[in-house]
Formats: C-alpha cells, structure tokens, sequence
C-alpha cells in the first residue's frame, strides 16, 4: 500500500474546500494537499449559472462559476496542490485516507483535515411520495447538472414540489429554456426558499407558487411521468380530502431540502449533530476528533455561498495553525445552545472565545422579534429584526468574550 | 423474419433464465423471448429476495419438492455464476402459546418435505441468533439464505448467452399457433416469427393469458390457468442499518394468507426491506406497481415495531412487486404450481401460477422442464459448455484491499467512483453498459452495477452516466430509459449542436 504524507488534508474542492486551502496556506500552512472527485474544482458552483453569489463577499453578483473562480485563481496563485478526479473511501479518526483515482489507491496520513464535502439532495424516496415510479421525476439540482452542464432537458411540462432554491432557480431556468412551469408546491405554510428568489424565479414569470400543499400521487403506468396529484395539508401535513387535484406533466422536480453529506464522518466516528446533520464543532471549526475541521455545508446547509467562504476561511485557518502544533489545546468548552424560537446554532461549543460569530436559523418566520444571546440570567447580547425566516441564516457577531466569565452561551429570538 | 429454434420460451424472468441456462448445456437451439428490454423486469426483481427452505409448502406439492431440491442447488449455482448469496437462516416465530400449534404444524410439514437441519428453539436460544427477537418459540431453518434475485436472473441469462441461447429483448409474443409442419409459430408484436418444436410458456404475470393464446384455457386436470395479481408494497432501507438482522425473522403465517406476512428482510447488499403487503389487484394491469399511501403507512408502523431503531431518514425507496397467483380474493392461500405439458397440445409446455417460492424453486424448475423437453428433443450434452460466468460475485468495494489494489492497477477504472453512496466504480458501470444481453437502460445498468441504490438515489450518478453513455457510447437524448420501453428519459437537448 502506498502511503503519503501532509500536514493538511481538505476533502472537497467547493467553495468550502477552496476558501479552507486559500486560508490554510495564507496563515502558513506549505504542505496542503486539496482532494476533489470532481474532474474540475468548484463543486456544485459549477452548475449554478445563475447570478447572486458574491453580493456580500465581493460586493458583485457574480454567476457561480464566476464566483468559484475568484477562489480557484487564487489556489493556484498560491501553488496549492490539488488532486482531481479522487474520492476518498474512508477516513480514520486518526486521519489516514484510503483515496481512490483512476490507476490508483492509496493511503494518506494527515496531521490535520478539513471536511467540506457538501450535500446531496432530499429524494423521493425519502419522502414516501405514493404512485408509480416513473421516468420524469428528479430531484432539482440533478436536473440543474443536466441543463446546464449536459445540454439536456428532461421535459417540456414540469411541476416542482418544495420550494427550496434550486427548485425555485430551476423553475425560472427551464422556463428561459421554454418549458411550461406549471406550479411550485410547497407543504409548508411558508416557503423554503430566499425572499428574492421567489421575487425573481416565480413572481417575474407568473409561476404560482401554492403553500400548504403537496403532491399525493405520482401518475405513470405506462413507465413515463404523466400527471401528479396535488392536494392541500392540514396543520399535520396530512393530504385534506376533496382538496385533490390532478395536474398532467412530464416532469416532476423535487427541491425538497439539502443533507449534509457526512458519510466519511459517521464512519470515523466523529460526533454528530442530529439538528444538522453535520459534526458538532467549536469556535475554530474543530470537531470533537482533534484536528478533524469542518465548514461549509458538510456542517450545516448555508443559504449564501458568501458565509460558506467565510466559515471556511476559518476552518482552513485554524487546521493549518493545528497541523504546525499552533492550536492551543482548548482549556475548557462552553455550550452553545438553541434557546426560544431558534432551531439550531453552530458553533455548537466555544473554546477560544476569539472573534466568535454564530450562525443559526429560527424555527419558523416571525416580524419584529429580539435576537437575545444569554448566559443563564445574563443577556450578552440583543439584537432588533424586523423580519426572520428559516430559509435564511442569521449571523451575530460577538467580538471576543472571555471564556472565564461565561459559562454557556443561549440564543432566541424572542 | 423467421427464427428457427428447437425451444423458444416465453418469458425472461428467472423461471425462465434458468430454464434456457439448463437447456443450453445440451446441443439444442433455445431462444428466449422478453417483452421488456432486459431480463427479470417483472416478478423476478420485485420481490424479498429469499430462498425459501420449503416448511411453508404443504408435503406432497410441487412447491415443497421443488423448493427443497432448488433450494439444495443454489451454492453450486451462485459458485458458478458469481451471485452473492448468503445463509442466514430464518426463524419462524411464535408470538403466544396459541401459535405454537402452528409452528408444530410447520415443524411435522418440514420433516415431511425433508427441510435440512431444522430445530425447534426455546426463547435464549432464539435470543442467541436474534437478539431482542419477540417470542416464546421458533423454528430455525439454516438453508433459509438471501439473494439478489435480480442478479441471478441476469446471471443465469448472461450465463445462457455465452452458452449460445438467443435473447430477444422487446419482444411480446402476440399470437402463438403450430403451423403445417406441427411446429410452433409464436409471432412478437412486431412482426417477427419464432419457430420451434417445443414452445415453454413461462410469462409469469402473463402466463395464463399465453396458454390461452395457445388455446390451452385449462390444465391437465382441468385447474383454472386463470392469474390473479396480487401486489406486494415494500421499503428499503438505509444501509446505516446494516448487521441489526442477524436472520430472516417470520410470523407464524395463517392458512389463508396470501404471503407470508410483513416482515423484515435482509438484502445481500445490506439494506433491510419491509414488506410485502398483499392486496389483490385488477387482472387487466397485472404490472401496475404503484405503492399507496395506505400500505406505506402501515409499512413503516410495522417495521418501526419490529426494529424500533428505523429513523424517518432510513426510508430512501419505496417499490412493488406482484405475485402471479392462482387462488382468488375469496380462496385465498396459494395454489399449487402448474408445470407440465398440455395434455391437449404436444410440445407446450405450461408453467403458471409460479408465485413463491418460484426464486427458491427456478433451478430445480428448470431441471424439471428439461425432463420434459427430453421427451422431444435428443439432449447431448455440449462438450464445451461454460458453467462459469467470469469476474467475482458482489461489488469491487466489497473485495479485500489487496484484491482492490492489485486489480486497479490492471484495470484502472475500477479506481474512479460513480456512484459515490455505494462506492461502484467506473470499470463496474462499463461492464454493465456492455453486458451481453445489450440491455442499456438505465435500471439495466443499475441492477448489474448496482449504482443509485445508495441513500442519494441516483442524484449523483445519473449525470454522470448520462455523460459516459453520450460521450462513449453516442447516445442521443432519446436514446436514455429508464426502464420500460416507454419510460423515455429526457426531451431532447438544451440547446441543438452545442454539444462539446
């Protein structure tokens, strides 16, 4: 077996992956090796042709492959070196990889890694949606791989259920593609995908979006779609009887929510989050397996790629700082919880209490609230919204806080 | 066109695949014709994927015998061919004193059907192979094995194949007479003519329709020919489940079901099924494999009873499955298989109402319609009859390190990932894109690779193999199934001639 040897390791060349290599190198880290599967970096960036990604990071709506490239340019600049077309099988929680390419399998010992493989898509399956098994029903971003990248249209009538964004962005990209867009169904009385998404994919081009239903039936003898049956969910998202209607189309999208693809994880044992679906971290991306970092959606599903670069950044930063044996051992970890009205916060601990932001999602929309960050009785922190929603992140920044006065951290939105 | 056999069988499920794969050892011409554009479509994939060991089977039956003897075949068979089978054994349980008469029915009907090694277990022992298992008793039967069943149709056709046996994929046998000569003439729905001296009818879901084209509307015995589709509904579970079934675990089943119960199953591949449900559906739409809110409903309640450990997120695939049966609603239980020859027509040989344990049974089948295509046709045996089928049984990432390591350096596809959830390599995708057979939709890769069965279902991989099929094998838009002739995948290109 062969075996090589880095100091840092980043599985995943996304936008995670890419910002963590950049960071790594920039606080010093030489011996950095980035492991795409991909044949190109960039990951899923690179089938979002659509623009809005760098509004808050460069100030510019850039498309996604646009975005990326800021990223890969800057890669190479700093000579980072990049495997392509290579999976990693396996991860040991003392961090050997068993990696595999074309021609090659092998072992790679690492002193530090950093997790930025991603997420996969919400199935069919996984929803339990009843009828026939059809050809016609995808999930979006498959479909979206398949328009932009492959030059290939699934159908000319489609339908969506859920409103997440890349459904949203693909009801508009079919319909520029001179598909009939039928409808966006979403089961929840709200929508799950950004405010100016709706705005700009539905409202501008007459899709109906329609809340609180869902589709009951899938309707294919003959092996290709042919119509679904919508109907209206109770407050338990039960179907509503007599409230069934039948829609012909071709094409079914599924755009029913992001996992984090966190399989190499499990499989080294690294403790999870059951809100996420990502691994527990600290404040330095750091899961609870030393020198294993996380970021990106791998952690936890981002709205904007901006914060996924971001989160990275730090992530990258803090594993070449482990790799050089730079990382003080954390001397005490203080709790960070979801409190009132708040679904989930990550970090999930603090240990250094340098520089802290959390980022966390409310549990369902809400006008007019306070953000209030607690320790027991004592608010550290409070914050005015006017509007909060669970489609989109929130950030608050705390500075640096003196882990001796603190004991836990809380947030709600209260 | 005119295509001269000397045994054309209707029907490419496992029945019969493993009838063309036992005729092709002898120096005989055999043909196999399929409506669907691969192997094992229908019954044949659509099932628990169990070999049963034959105490469910009244003594003196063609389930019984045949189940015991086919079961008894398969090491040999899956040896040969490289299918993955595994012996995990099965336990009956009863749930009550008052099912214990019962399992000492099944028990007597076991040792009468001569079931190897079978032993009644007291509740620690039944805890030593299943622990946690519900229970005060139960009957162990070790032969009791899983297997993929899709893969061992597609073995034994693929094994048939190389042995000289003629696939004709797509092909629905729409009229079947004996012409001047007395030999049959069995016309497909697209105008080509098969001739043989021996016609088998092994259609499965349609083999009473068949013998009624043949105009043999009844058996030798004057039973109904008549099939009642009886659908099943099942789940499959994530593999993050795997290793929690030690063994197959059934209810003690009652005289007028007509399955043997919802319970859970173990794949070969490591997921755990639940099911099948049992509902009678109409006999126009015998392949109308719809699942319904109702069953699926049910499913998860009792599969979450049964292994409470199932989270929401282990449900990644629901599918369905239909039992070609012979006793109606109002019967119920099962009929006994119909393998013979019509009495009223030399040479067409009739095998209807293979339900369960139809997979457990094929290989002896087979055996026993070769004795009757003996009476027919000379049978010397070939000298150069291949009874292995090349390559190992399972999937690469299942092999040892060192066999990995050794073979990707000879093969370096086997060293770039498809499908990133079940770890199937690119080399696996090719061999099943080239698979004899030339079946080349989507589902035929997949039940030969086994790729898109992992949690992501095919999100990851379906661009992927898009891309391979376009780029390396020239597929056009159109050219892309999913699984059935009319299943078309996509509507055509984005944008004409921007391909690069």
């Amino acid at each position: 077996m062969i075996r090589e040897f880095h100091d840092l390791v980043i599985i995943g060349g996304g936008p995670a992956g890419l910002a963590a290599a950049a960071a790594a190198k920039e606080a010093g880290c030489r011996d950095i090796l980035l492991i795409e599967r991909d044949r190109v970096l960039g990951g899923i960036l690179n089938q979002c042709i659509h623009d809005g990604f760098g509004l808050h990071a460069f100030k510019e709506a850039l498309s996604g492959p646009e975005y990326a490239d800021r990223f890969i340019q800057k890669v190479r600049a700093l000579e980072i070196p990049v495997m392509e077309r290579t999976i990693v099988l396996e991860l040991s929680p003392d961090k050997v990889l068993r990696t595999s390419r074309e021609g090659e399998i092998k072992e790679i010992e690492a002193k530090a890694v950093v997790l930025a493989m991603g997420c996969r898509e919400r199935t069919r399956g996984a929803l339990s949606i009843p009828g026939h098994r059809p050809a016609g029903v995808y999930t979006a971003g498959t479909v979206q791989n398949l328009v932009n990248l492959e030059n290939i249209m699934p159908g000319k009538r489609v339908v969506i259920l859920g409103s997440g964004d890349i459904g949203l962005i693909m009801a508009r990209r079919l319909t520029l593609e001179g598909a009939k867009v039928e409808a966006v169904f979403e089961v929840l009385p709200y929508s799950s995908g950004l405010q100016r998404n709706i705005q700009q994919c539905l409202d501008d081009y007459n899709i109906p979006l329609f809340l609180s239903t869902t589709v009951t039936d899938i309707y294919g003898p003959s092996g290709s779609l042919e119509g679904v049956t919508v109907a209206q969910v109770d407050e338990s998202r039960r179907p509503i009887a007599g409230t069934e209607r039948y829609i012909p189309c071709d094409t079914l999208l599924l755009s029913v929510g992001l996992i984090p693809e966190n399989e190499l994880t499990r499989e080294a044992g690294i403790e999870m989050n059951g809100v996420t679906q990502g691994a527990n971290v600290d404040d330095c991306c750091m899961t609870a397996t030393p020198g294993v970092f996380a970021c990106g959606n791998v952690l936890h599903v981002h709205d904007l790629v901006d914060f996924v670069s971001m989160e990275a950044a730090r992530a990258g930063k803090n594993a070449a700082l482990y790799a050089a044996g730079k990382l003080e051992r954390a001397q005490r970890a203080i709790a960070v919880t979801a409190g009132d009205g708040v679904r989930y916060v990550v970090p999930q601990r603090i240990t250094r209490g340098e520089d802290i932001s959390l980022a966390f999602r409310v549990t369902a929309p809400a006008r007019d609230k306070t953000i209030e960050v607690r320790c027991g009785e004592r608010v550290i922190m409070t914050r005015k919204e006017t509007r909060l929603h669970p489609a989109e992140m929130v950030w608050v920044e705390l500075g640096t806080i003196n882990l001796d006065e603190i004991s836990s951290l809380e947030v709600s939105v209260r | 066109m005119k295509h001269k056999f000397n045994v054309v069988i209707i029907g490419g499920g496992v029945i019969g695949c493993a009838i063309a794969r036992e005729l092709s050892r002898f120096q005989i011409k055999t043909a196999v014709l399929e409506k669907e554009p691969d192997v094992g479509m229908e019954t044949s994939c659509r099932n628990s994927g169990v070999l049963h060991s034959g105490i469910n089977y009244k003594a003196g039956t063609l389930r019984a015998k045949l189940a015991v003897r086919g079961n008894a075949m398969m090491d040999e068979i899956c040896a040969e061919l490289k299918v993955k089978i595994k012996r995990i054994g099965k336990l009956t349980t009863a749930l009550s004193l008052d099912e214990m008469g019962g399992i000492d029915r099944l028990m007597k009907q076991g040792a009468a059907n001569s079931v190897p090694g079978l032993e009644l277990l007291d509740r620690t022992a039944m805890q030593q192979i299943q622990p946690g298992v519900e229970g005060i008793a139960a009957i162990w039967s070790p032969s009791s094995a899983i297997i993929s069943p899709y893969g061992l149709t597609i073995a034994l056709a693929e094994n048939a194949h190389a042995n000289g046996v003629g696939f004709f994929l797509k092909c629905e046998a729409a009229s079947v007479a004996k012409n001047a000569e007395g030999l049959f003439e069995v016309r497909s729905s697209d105008g080509e003519i098969f001739e043989a001296e021996v016609l088998i009818n092994a259609a499965g879901l349609g083999s009473g329709k068949i013998s009624a084209m043949a105009g043999v509307p009844a058996g030798n015995n004057g039973e109904s020919l008549k099939i009642w589709p009886c659908r099943g509904e099942y789940y499959v579970l994530d593999r993050r489940l795997e290793g929690t079934l030690k063994t197959l675990i059934y209810p003690v089943p009652g005289a007028k079901d007509a399955g043997l119960g919802i319970h859970l199953t173990p794949t070969v591949d490591g997921n755990i099924l639940i099911g099948p449900s049992a509902d009678y559906i109409p006999e126009e739409s015998p392949e109308d494999y719809k699942v319904t809110a109702p069953v699926l409903e049910d499913l998860r309640r009792e599969g979450q009873k049964l292994l409470s450990d199932i989270k929401m997120s282990d449900f990644i695939r629901n599918f369905a499955g239909c039992r070609p049966k012979r006793t109606s609603p109002s019967e119920g239980g099962n009929g006994d298989f119909i393998i013979e020859e019509a009495n009223s027509l030399s040479g067409f040989i009739n095998l209807v109402g293979i339900e369960s344990p139809g997979l457990t049974s094929a290989p002896a089948i087979a055996e026993m319609v070769r004795d009757l295509v003996s009476n027919h046709l000379p049978l010397d045996e070939k000298k150069d009859f291949i009874a292995e089928r090349p390559g190992f049984a399972g999937h690469f990432c299942e092999l040892p390190k060192e066999e990995q390591e050794r073979l990707v350096k000879e093969y370096p596809e086997y060293g770039e990932i498809i499908c990133r959830c079940e770890k199937i390599t690119k080399k696996e995708i090719r061999d099943a894109i080239e698979n004899p057979l030339g079946a080349r939709s989507l589902v035929s890769i997949k039940y030969r690779a086994r790729n898109g069965m992992g949690r992501c279902q095919g999100g990851f991989c379906t661009p992927r193999i898009v891309r391979m099929l376009r780029d390396e094998y020239g597929f056009a838009p159109e050219d892309y199934l999913l699984r059935e002739a009319g299943s078309s995948l996509f509507s055509g290109n984005v944008r004409e001639g921007e391909n690069d």
